[in-house]
């Protein structure tokens, strides 16, 4: 079962072709997953899915799913799981709700109050499960009943809304045009002398701009971290190989920023969504707090003996997931302009779906940030495909269903072949 | 054919990289008591496991007969129906289940699955009259204390229709008072006609109702001895009589100032916090000495070094710890890292590593400020440092990003003293650090611990092995039940010198 051969040295030598791409292949199995889960619903619903304002509607639709399997993400690699999220995002929602609405607070200021909300509901959660050793199965089951008949108690049976207009930009608002529109193709102008939709090219000059800097920025980092490598007597992927791979994802990038574009550009809680992002990925990989929690949910004897303070770990990483859980209430309750007694119900199941799907173990210390949120995105495109198609909702929950069961089956039977 | 019921000739077990047995030859006969006795390590455990059909036939070389015909088990079951069956030493008792439950637990008195609750009660209630346990079957286990479900796994055994009963080390965790009925029950058992192989440490006991002695060594039958022939001394003998060899890189010893000092260490069992499981222990390791903490298997080494170790053992801790003659807190693992130690464990699986994740992640894991600013790790640091390590220690592997849990017992070991070399402690303690390994990647790590004494570091090594630390110690604590029973020099130090200690504890002879 071991592998052992003569210890070999730094420097092997460049790692050869056909390396790089099984290595790729699976890093960029799930990127390929969800393009060719798109190019079929693409298909199947005559490009419908690839229209500008589908695609927006696409993130609109799961932004608050992402945000929370951002901190989910984190629980599971923990070793933990929380069935209380959709529960808490209903409970903060209508929170938010009652201060804007009915009492008149200023949002962004009742907006920073929902999030240490829920900031402190993670903490009393985390708290049961990190120091008085409740299984998390059971605190946040509790915290999940409990938060939903709070959410019914706060709200009486009524909906709340709308929210103030700057409130509503969270979920429904674009990022300002500060260049200008750029027409590439003057539209065709109906008898009102409006455009007609769909026809020529206008786009969102900022939107492009920042895509195009985007793209800028993950080639130097690529190109830098490359170098440094090299320099450093490591080896790395082949030449050809390494320009291919940015090419398809500054592609993706770049096509997906133009779509944005020639609708109404980038949506607010895009921009909030990839900051939060690109946050996570950097605390996973590169912190020292992100590397314990993966130490912890691998081995957490191993971990506690290596003077990890586990309870502290864990204590924070769900009051890290309770404020994710506000932000996404807050974001949810102004997509729908309003707080209802309905709100989140089930949430948890579509974020836990989410992660699993990503590539996460349930046993713990194996998972990562961008397998969540690709998760999300091939969850959301299938709900939003079969929609397209008319699918039956009771078709749809079976398709998922099994969509979640195969993808972790197909990344077991990956993991025993290799 | 005489009165023998049992016979393995030639009995050959390898694991991978190690000769665990080698052309082992024992026998019963009918109603006697057999002693097997050695040291930890010697085979013991590794010949019952291979006569009650843990490893099955074909595993090992050799043959066993029973009853004059040959066995082949395929597991414990075969063995078990012709009346074989062992009690090991750790319990295997269901503790929320009634004792009456557990007796016929995988037995169960059922038609048709249905269990028959007062043929159970029934059978039950004679069994324990049997054994001798005044208890209501219907008590839970874990409302009885070890003496008394040591008794409950004899009457399991029993309901087994038992012709021939191995005990592996059923005293280790009893009374004087339980022991000595459990000894008593053995004895009128023999009388009833059953054959029991007995497996102890404690010479005492085998004197007392042992009807002959075998003494395994090194995975080697040494000797068998019948009752009158028996002695303590000749016990002792054969069971430590080896020659050390070259197995040990040699080393010249300069040894500084006092750098590690325990006083009045005392230590409470976690969850029975009325029992005290460290009893004032006093030791002291030296600037380049390497100092070892020699026992059995239950004396308190480990319970020792991990309570002294963040507090990671027990409770009602008390006692003081010095590094480099001044107070040290050692009260978080965090803070006794800080302090200047480290403890790597006789557990890597379940202590030492996280088993899915590569070697770099490990070998910075206890040091991770070493890589990182600001909470920042940086990636280049972190693979020069376990390059570096790698090299230092000569881990094979294809490369750094190899997951721990497909290296070989010797390569773990390694990744788990990189972790806490990189560490920077002054003072070590290695907890079996050559447990399970090959003796070549033994070699290597004996030289580790030359080259950490020679840099002027203190080492604290427990081993069960005793010419391992007769090997590569300056100076030998002996504990023996949570007291340090002896101290012993390089120069002084033997086996037997060891064995004596830990056999007459009692008499605290520190020399």
């Amino acid at each position: 079962m071991s592998t052992e051969t003569a210890p070999s040295t730094v420097n092997p030598g460049k790692a050869s072709m056909q390396d790089a791409i099984k290595e790729n292949l699976r890093e960029y199995g799930l990127v390929l997953a969800l393009v060719v889960i798109m190019l079929f619903f693409g298909y199947m619903t005559n490009g419908i899915l690839f229209l500008p304002v589908n695609l927006t509607n696409v993130v609109l639709q799961n932004s608050y799913i992402i945000v929370m399997a951002l901190g989910m993400l984190l629980v599971i690699v923990a070793g933990h799981i929380d069935l209380s999220v959709g529960a808490v995002a209903g409970f903060v929602g209508a929170v938010a709700a009652i201060l804007m609405v009915d009492y008149g607070v200023n949002p962004l200021l009742a907006g920073l109050l929902c999030i240490a909300l829920g900031g402190a509901i993670g903490g009393v959660q985390g708290y049961f499960i990190a120091f008085m050793k409740i299984p998390s199965f059971i605190v946040t089951l509790a915290g999940m009943l409990v938060f939903k008949g709070l959410l019914l108690n706060v709200l009486s049976g009524r909906s709340v809304g709308p929210f103030p207009p700057l409130f509503q930009l969270l979920s429904a608002g674009f990022i300002p045009d500060v260049i200008g529109r750029w027409t590439i193709a003057a539209p065709t102008l109906n008898a009102a002398g409006n455009p007609m939709p769909g026809t020529g090219i206008v786009l969102h000059s900022t939107t492009m701009l920042i895509g195009v800097l985007i793209v800028a920025v993950m080639l130097y980092f690529a190109l830098a971290s490359r170098k440094s490598r090299e320099s450093h007597g490591y080896n790395a992927e082949p030449f050809v190989f390494f320009v291919l791979k940015n090419f398809v994802i500054a592609g993706i990038i770049l096509f997906l920023m133009y779509k944005f574009a020639s609708f109404r550009g980038l949506p607010n809680v895009l921009v909030v969504m990839g900051l939060l992002i690109g946050v996570f990925v950097f605390v996973t990989k590169r912190m020292t707090f992100g590397r314990r929690i993966y130490a912890m949910g691998g081995n957490e004897k191993a971990s506690k003996l290596s003077g990890i303070h586990t309870e502290r770990l864990t204590f924070m990483i769900f009051v890290i997931m309770g404020m994710l859980a506000a932000l996404a209430g807050l974001i949810y309750s102004a997509r729908l302009n309003m707080a209802t007694p309905k709100a989140g119900a089930g949430l948890e199941l579509d974020v836990i779906a989410a992660v699993f799907v990503g590539g996460a173990s349930a046993l713990g210390g194996v998972g990562q940030v961008m397998g969540a949120v690709i998760g999300a995105f091939i969850m959301g495109v299938m709900n939003n495909g079969m929609g397209i198609m008319g699918i039956n909702i009771d078709w749809q929950q079976v398709i998922k269903g099994l969509v979640l069961l195969g993808a972790v089956a197909f990344d077991l039977y990956n993991k025993k072949k290799a | 054919m005489n009165d023998t019921i049992l016979e393995m000739r030639g009995i050959t077990k390898t694991f991978p990289g190690v000769k665990a047995l080698q052309d082992v030859n024992l026998d019963v006969r009918a109603g006697e008591i057999l002693a097997v006795v050695g040291e930890n390590g010697a085979g013991k455990s590794t010949l019952m496991k291979v006569l009650s059909g843990v490893y099955p036939f074909g595993d090992y070389s050799g043959e066993i007969r029973y009853f004059g015909q040959e066995n082949r088990f395929s597991g414990i079951h075969d063995s078990e129906r012709v009346g074989i069956v062992i009690i090991h030493q750790e319990l295997a008792l269901v503790p929320l289940l009634s004792i009456a439950e557990n007796i016929f637990l995988g037995n169960e008195q059922a038609r048709f699955g249905v269990i028959d609750w007062n043929l159970v009660r029934t059978k039950a209630a004679a069994l324990l009259r049997k054994v001798g346990l005044r208890e209501d079957p219907d008590t839970l286990v874990t409302n009885i204390g070890t003496g008394k479900q040591q008794l409950v796994e004899i009457a399991k055994a029993l309901a087994k229709d038992v012709k021939l009963l191995i005990l592996d080390e059923p005293t280790a965790s009893l009374s004087e008072k339980d022991s000595e009925a459990l000894l008593n029950l053995l004895l009128e058992f023999k009388a009833q006609g059953m054959s029991c192989i007995l497996i102890s440490h404690k010479l005492n006991e085998v004197k007392k109702v042992a009807d002959r002695v075998t003494v395994i060594r090194d995975g080697r039958t040494i000797e068998t001895m019948d009752k009158d022939a028996i002695t303590e001394d000749r016990i002792i003998t054969s069971m430590v009589g080896r020659s050390l060899e070259d197995r040990f890189p040699s080393r010249t010893p300069k040894i500084g100032e006092t750098i590690f000092e325990v006083k009045n260490w005392v230590v409470h069992h976690p969850i029975h916090p009325e029992r005290q499981i460290i009893k004032g222990i006093n030791l002291n390791v030296r600037k380049g000495e390497v100092v070892g903490i020699a026992g059995l298997m239950g004396a308190g080494r480990t319970e020792f070094a991990m309570s002294v170790f963040g507090h990671s053992y027990g409770t009602g801790i008390s006692g003081e710890v010095y590094l480099h003659g001044k107070p040290a807190d050692t009260s978080t693992v965090g803070r006794a890292i800080e302090a200047g130690l480290a403890y790597a464990t006789e557990d890597r699986k379940t202590y030492g590593l996280n088993l899915i994740d590569h070697i770099k992640h490990n070998v910075t894991l206890a040091h991770l400020q070493g890589v990182s600013r600001s909470g920042v790790i940086d990636d280049m640091a972190e693979v020069k440092v376990a390059n570096d390590y790698r090299r230092k220690t000569n881990i094979r592997s294809s490369s750094v990003y190899q997951i721990t849990g497909n290296l070989s017992g010797g390569n773990q070991q390694k990744v788990v003293l990189s972790k806490w070399l990189f560490s920077k402690p002054d003072v070590l303690i290695l907890d079996e650090p050559t447990r399970g390994i090959d003796v070549g990647a033994k070699y290597e790590i004996y030289g580790i611990i030359n080259q950490l004494a020679d840099e002027g570091k203190g080492v604290l090594v427990i081993s069960s092995e005793m010419p391992e630390l007769l090997g590569i110690c300056d100076r030998i604590y002996v504990l023996n039940e949570g007291r340090i029973v002896g101290e012993l020099g390089r120069e002084e130090a033997s086996q037997e010198k060891i064995m004596r200690a830990i056999v007459r504890g009692e008499e605290r002879a520190v020399q």
